[in-house]
């Protein structure tokens, strides 16, 4: 999948991943996609949890070599 | 939707205890929530500018995971509980858990509010210039005002 920045939170534990991923989002456009790479077992529920209630969108999520991967849309 | 709320009074100030108010707030902000930290009697000294002081003691915390078997009398002896606390410190950070200070930052640049309990800090003589800038001083009703109108109030 297609995205336009990637923000990689391999190694960091909870609340890290969500909150920089909050960070992330935060110079990018509506509409564009963010990829995110984690190790944290807990961000599969807590990406969807935190798309669920910021409106952007969940495109994808998957497990990619040992890793956790994640495609948002920003709403 | 509405924006939500959520309020936290913090009052320990041990490194365990220190953790839960700082991740849920940093959180509850990332989610674009509305978050308020009244700080109060031993949970003040997540405000001070130097969290280095900030330790766990394995004294009267028999969950403490050990990596042998620690008779009480033991923990109580002198250096144990520098000891724990270094040790709980490289734990954390090999396992990618943030610092103190950085979940604390992460807070204010989401821009949690951080409101410190005017009595207490009387109480123990705390100095305002201990604290780190842009903490707000309040009692009670400043908190109930906030607290009221709240979808999550979480004592620690």
């Amino acid at each position: 999948m297609n995205f336009d920045k990637e923000f990689d939170a391999s190694g960091l534990a909870c609340p890290l991943p969500i909150v920089k991923t909050k960070k992330s989002l935060n110079d990018m456009a509506s509409g564009q996609v963010l990829r995110v790479v984690s190790t944290d077992p807990g961000s599969v529920c807590d990406m969807a949890a935190f798309a669920e209630q910021t409106g952007n969108a969940l495109l994808e999520s998957g497990e990619e070599g040992g890793k956790y991967v994640f495609f948002l849309k920003k709403a | 939707m509405a924006t939500k709320k959520m309020a936290i009074i913090a009052t320990k100030g041990a490194l365990d205890m220190a953790y839960p108010p700082l991740i849920l707030a940093s959180t509850a902000a990332a989610l674009g929530w509305d978050v308020q930290i009244f700080f109060t009697f031993y949970g003040l000294q997540l405000l001070r500018k130097d969290l280095s002081g900030i330790a766990i003691s394995p004294i009267g915390n028999p969950a403490m995971p050990m990596p042998v078997p620690m008779p009480v009398l033991v923990s109580a002896l002198p250096g144990m509980q520098a000891m724990a606390t270094s040790m709980m410190k490289a734990k954390m950070k090999k396992k990618g858990v943030a610092s103190l200070e950085e979940l604390r930052s992460l807070c204010l640049e989401a821009e949690v509010k951080f409101i410190a309990c005017q009595m207490t800090v009387d109480l123990f003589d705390f100095e305002k210039s201990e604290f780190i800038d842009g903490v707000e001083y309040g009692g009670a009703a400043t908190f109930m005002k906030f607290a009221g109108e709240t979808d999550v109030c979480l004592f620690i």
